[in-house]
């Protein structure tokens, strides 16, 4: 939706607190400890599958719901059956849980890394990219606003993995990331103003020589 | 919702997918152990050792790991610098991505349509509306934390702050001003 100019006002809360509701909190907290989480991407790709007129009328904290709820049936955690009832199965194995409580904060401590061995980078610091024109029927991460567009390459991150092919059970299959700034004339015409630019992380499968 | 969501963590308790225990240790960990006091202190560390500014700039997700902070939502760190000519500001246009051990869960309209679509197309109205005008002749750039990489505003240390300890500094760091909604 990056670039659209009509979702309303900003709706700006003083000394929010961190959930507003229980249950919102118990989603949260349902979405980490879930065996779902172990792929980002899944989960991100699961959110961005509820149809648009809904999605657009949820809290954030209901698509999180939805999401999880989609997902747990989809990947075989929990049957149509049992969601619908909210009984378990009592023929079904009783699972292990991920996430115990003696291991939540060295969890949420531990450091982690999408960085992995990929080829070489085609691009270097100062190139001059164009964003491709995709537009592919699953996940991806090149937003809309940028595709076609032309960018300067301004950091590189090394192999990361690619979301694209890892939310559709293709493995991590690693790419060179990088940081492209677009300015705000190239993405959004002559009049933004001229020194304003825009910088997104992009993966190369995304980019082309300009 | 609230019925909806107990009998869902109810149902993955007895399926033994997830541990009721762990469910309040998680919620307690986002309620009373990271939030944006963390990334305040990364923010008056900066401004009072310039050593460790150089290793924020360099790289950041170690200079931060150096406080303590660290984890999911935070294992790539980039630490954005503003000064009088450039301002930063930070958005995830496809999604909510917030770098969590520094900032803790984003607030509501950091995850909503309005913020998310706007913030790149129209940064100086978006800032505006938290209060702050740019001159037109500071340069904005937009970050669309678009990969893992996770971003975190520097602010301008405000003048008139010399002799002030680096609590006492941190305490002048707000949220917005590390997200670049708002300066200090």
């Amino acid at each position: 939706m990056g670039g659209m100019v009509n979702m309303g006002p900003l709706e700006l809360e003083a000394d929010e607190p961190v959930f507003h509701h229980a249950w919102e909190s118990r989603v949260h907290a349902l979405s980490v400890a879930s065996p779902t989480r172990a792929n980002i991407d899944v989960g991100r790709h699961q959110r961005e599958r509820i149809p648009g007129p809904e999605y657009l009328a949820m809290s954030y904290y209901q698509k999180w719901f939805r999401g999880l709820s989609e997902l747990l049936v989809s990947l075989g955690f929990v049957t149509p059956q049992e969601y619908a009832t909210g009984q378990a199965d009592p023929k079904a194995a009783k699972a292990t849980p991920v996430l115990f409580a003696a291991d939540v904060r060295a969890r949420f401590r531990r450091r982690g890394s999408f960085s992995r061995e990929a080829a070489p980078p085609a691009f270097a610091r100062g190139d001059t990219v164009r964003a491709r024109n995709l537009n592919p029927p699953g996940h991806t991460r090149l937003p809309r606003y940028a595709r076609g567009h032309v960018g300067v390459v301004v950091a590189l991150h090394g192999g990361h993995v690619f979301p694209d092919s890892h939310a559709h059970g293709k493995g991590e299959d690693p790419h060179p990331l990088y940081t492209v700034r677009f300015t705000a004339t190239e993405l959004w015409g002559a009049a933004a103003n001229p020194r304003d630019s825009v910088c997104l992380d992009l993966w190369e499968p995304y980019l082309e020589r300009a | 919702m609230a019925l909806r969501v107990k009998a869902l963590e109810s149902l993955l308790i007895e399926k033994g997918l997830v541990d009721a225990a762990a469910l309040d240790a998680i919620v307690d960990h986002f309620e009373t152990q990271v939030g944006p006091r963390n990334g305040a202190r990364v923010v008056a560390r900066a401004w009072t050792d310039p050593a460790f500014k150089a290793r924020l700039i360099a790289d950041a997700t170690n200079a931060i790991a150096e406080l303590g902070y660290a984890g999911g939502q935070g294992d790539h760190m980039v630490v954005v610098e503003n000064t009088p000519t450039t301002h930063n500001l930070v958005v995830c246009t496809l999604c909510s991505c917030y770098p969590w051990p520094v900032l803790g869960l984003p607030p509501v309209w950091y995850k909503s349509s309005p913020y998310r679509s706007r913030a790149v197309i129209d940064p100086r109205g978006v800032i505006a509306e938290f209060g702050t005008k740019l001159a037109d002749d500071v340069e904005v750039r937009v970050w669309d934390s678009t990969a893992e990489i996770r971003y975190l505003v520097l602010p301008q240390r405000p003048a008139g702050t010399d002799g002030l300890s680096e609590d006492a500094l941190a305490a002048l760091v707000t949220r917005d001003g590390m997200i670049g909604t708002a300066t200090l």
